[in-house]
């Protein structure tokens, strides 16, 4: 069963949700990606909640209008309306008060959540009897989920989407450095405005899969994880996008294997996945990589004051020094040190002396800049400068 | 409505709103300047999975194992935090972003694959409570205020919950003046021997263990609206931290009050027969004096700290 829901292969409706929540995964990745360097992530968390009272109230005026309700723009239309509402408010009460915006943030959030869970009771109040099953909104759902509504999602994903890599430039810009960006003629206020209109986008589009509660997930979540991987805006961007979008599919397709799976938790948990797996395996931020480094970087200050000390002609017990100058073939097992020993402990000794002359001389400050202890000066000078600093070493510099 | 009938309906889960909003307001105000005012929010989101994993071990619906899971859970969202913070090199807020959506996200699977989900537990309790069904059903009247039979039957909810606001208030009083230097100025308060760090955790632990106590009688809802609104608007009213704190407790009071009313008799007077929901409504009032004091708060615009 899971094995044909991820190969697309549980009948035509189900294809096309999981393929409308990838692309919704693609373009919500992308988008984040700009919020999370501008370090403004959490104001999706805002948006998110805020387009509850909007999704409510659009129900109760098309019911009012004598329409059916559960009309899926209309009510996009109201969350769109009541999240600009909120966005507004965040701004207003973060720039016009002493406020910072984390609280206001945190105010637009719970009351706009707030004033929507009274009018959900409203709606029950006038509904007496009859769901209208607004509440598959709070959590996402793609069960029951009509084809033009996946269509709808796929179609405003790959809108969100374009639009994301037509204003990347200024956008970048903005969330890196905002005073040389406005210095550059870029309009800050028109930058903002798009940024945070992007994500509102999304997180209308995406309300019915994900839901109003867990939607800020899928703008923090991938970008985070592609951050680990790469320094590179344009590649983080592509792979945020890319774990955003393997996300949707993910939860999608195991949401629709069984009952009781909602979608929106599933593709925030996928999502927390690959997170999970970019932390351990990233290649530079990594904890993997950072454990091997500090394994190497422990491992190489052992041997070097372990040469050291045999070049000064004391003993060694440090046991992990030990053992790495025997697998080197430095010390024999019964602690004697063989020839090839004595000469790189020589020659690390000769180095030592090296460091300490350069570090004396004022016109070789810069390389005196990259002493670390370990590296040998033969990978920081060339070889005409080693010689002219072995000539100032006088007997000392001959090995 | 006659007394009786309000002692019965409506005593009960009025006082516990003010106690949780109470509770959540106090701890908020220094949450606040210290820019940690979604911790609120983060906390009410990650106890979902702790609440739902004490409900599958213990089997039951009991306070002592729920708040024990709560309390787990909030723990290991701090640890999980810090180490994303500190292994990936993650700003903060994005770290708590991934974390308390993530958790969150785990509850609501959990609860919906589990049993829990027909008991008693479901998200919709968890996100806006059920303040209305904390009825006193041996409250026969004014008179049942000194009655000992009656008062035995009232909700479990209150007696923990006017437990825990006692705490917090006890900390907050206790611990005032380090509590105002640490927050103001860190590096002073070091410099005087105050335990920075330690009060920094102890504050967090304290809000988290108002969140968790209110969560459980009110739902997440009015959590986060109390940790913030109240403290928010007091801060536009007043520049000393005394005259905050009043103020966010009779915003706090106030809130509660008038959203329990409104919730409870406002569709009534319009000529509709049930209430809508009291702790929707009661973040809503919330807002609303935000709002209010936004525009005409005597501080309202003042210096941003940087």
């Amino acid at each position: 069963m899971l094995w044909q829901a991820l190969g697309l292969g549980l009948g035509y409706n189900a294809t096309l949700v999981t393929l409308g929540a990838a692309m919704l995964g693609i373009a919500a990745g992308a988008t984040g990606v700009f919020l999370y360097l501008a370090r403004r992530a959490l104001v999706s968390d805002a948006i998110g909640h805020a387009t509850l009272p909007g999704v409510v109230a659009g129900y109760l005026v098309m019911v009012a209008l004598g329409g059916e309700g559960r009309f899926l723009p209309g009510l996009m239309l109201g969350a769109a309306v009541s999240a600009g509402l909120g966005l507004a408010c965040v701004s207003w009460l973060a720039a016009r008060t002493r406020l910072h915006e984390d609280a206001a943030i945190g105010a637009v959030l719970s009351v706009f959540f707030g004033a929507g869970v009274v009018l959900l009771t409203v709606v029950q109040v006038l509904e007496t009897g009859r769901q209208a099953g607004l509440e598959t909104f709070l959590l996402g759902a793609t069960a029951g989920m009509l084809r033009a509504e996946a269509l709808g999602i796929a179609a405003g994903g790959a809108a969100v989407l374009a639009l994301v890599v037509l204003l990347r430039r200024p956008m970048v810009a903005v969330a890196f450095d905002s005073e040389f960006a406005a210095g550059q003629g870029v309009n800050l206020r028109a930058v903002d405005l798009a940024m945070m209109g992007l994500a509102l986008a999304i997180t209308v589009v995406g309300l019915k899969v994900v839901g109003v509660v867990l939607i800020v997930a899928l703008l923090i979540i991938p970008p985070v994880a592609a951050r680990l991987w790469s320094e590179r805006v344009s590649v983080i961007v592509a792979l945020a996008g890319a774990i955003g979008g393997l996300s949707g599919y993910l939860g999608a397709a195991i949401s629709a294997t069984a009952p009781g799976l909602p979608t929106g938790p599933l593709i925030v948990l996928a999502s927390f996945a690959l997170f999970t797996l970019s932390l351990l395996f990233a290649p530079a931020r990594g904890v993997l990589a950072a454990g091997l480094r500090y394994w190497r970087f422990q491992r190489r200050v052992h041997l070097r004051q372990g040469l050291l000390a045999l070049a000064s002609g004391y003993p060694v017990h440090d046991p992990l020094t030990l053992r790495l100058m025997r697998r080197q073939g430095l010390v024999r097992a019964d602690g004697v040190v063989t020839p090839a020993g004595r000469a790189m402990a020589a020659r690390a000794r000769l180095d030592e002396r090296r460091w300490h002359m350069l570090r004396s001389l004022p016109e070789f400050e810069a390389a005196a800049a990259r002493h670390d202890g370990l590296s040998p000066l033969s990978e920081v000078l060339t070889p005409d400068q080693l010689a002219a600093l072995d000539r100032r070493l006088g007997p000392e510099g001959a090995l | 409505m006659t007394g009786a009938e309000f002692v019965i309906l409506s005593l009960v889960p009025l006082v516990i709103g003010v106690l949780a909003a109470i509770a959540c307001a106090l701890p908020g105000n220094f949450l606040l300047l210290r820019r940690q005012a979604l911790i609120g929010d983060a906390i009410s989101h990650v106890v979902l999975p702790g609440i739902v994993v004490a409900f599958l071990l213990s089997g039951r619906v009991a306070a002592v194992p729920m708040m024990l899971g709560a309390g787990g859970a909030a723990l290991v969202s701090v640890a999980l935090i810090e180490a994303i913070r500190r292994l990936g090199r993650i700003e903060p807020g994005a770290a708590m972003g991934v974390v308390f959506t993530a958790m969150f996200a785990g509850g609501v699977l959990l609860l919906e694959q589990s049993a829990a989900s027909g008991v008693h537990l479901d998200v919709q309790h968890a996100l806006y409570g059920n303040l209305e069904s904390l009825v006193w059903l041996d409250g026969h009247g004014w008179g049942a205020l000194v009655d000992r039979e009656a008062l035995r039957g009232l909700p479990p909810e209150l007696a923990r919950m006017a437990v825990v606001t006692l705490a917090v208030a006890l900390f907050t009083g206790l611990l005032w003046r380090a509590l105002v230097i640490s927050t103001f100025d860190e590096g002073f308060a070091r410099t005087l021997g105050l335990p920075v760090r330690a009060l920094s955790l102890a504050l967090v632990a304290v809000a988290a263990m108002a969140a968790v106590a209110a969560f459980d009688a009110v739902g997440s809802i009015i959590v986060i609206a109390m940790f913030i609104c109240p403290p928010a608007a007091a801060r536009l009213m007043t520049d000393r931290m005394s005259g905050q704190v009043a103020w966010s407790l009779g915003f706090a009071t106030l809130s509660a009050v008038l959203g329990y009313v409104l919730a409870g008799y406002g569709p009534l007077w319009l000529g509709y027969q049930s209430a809508v929901s009291a702790a929707g409504m009661i973040a809503t009032v919330a807002g609303l004096i935000l709002a209010l004091a936004a525009l005409f708060g005597p501080r309202r615009r003042g210096v941003a700290a940087v």
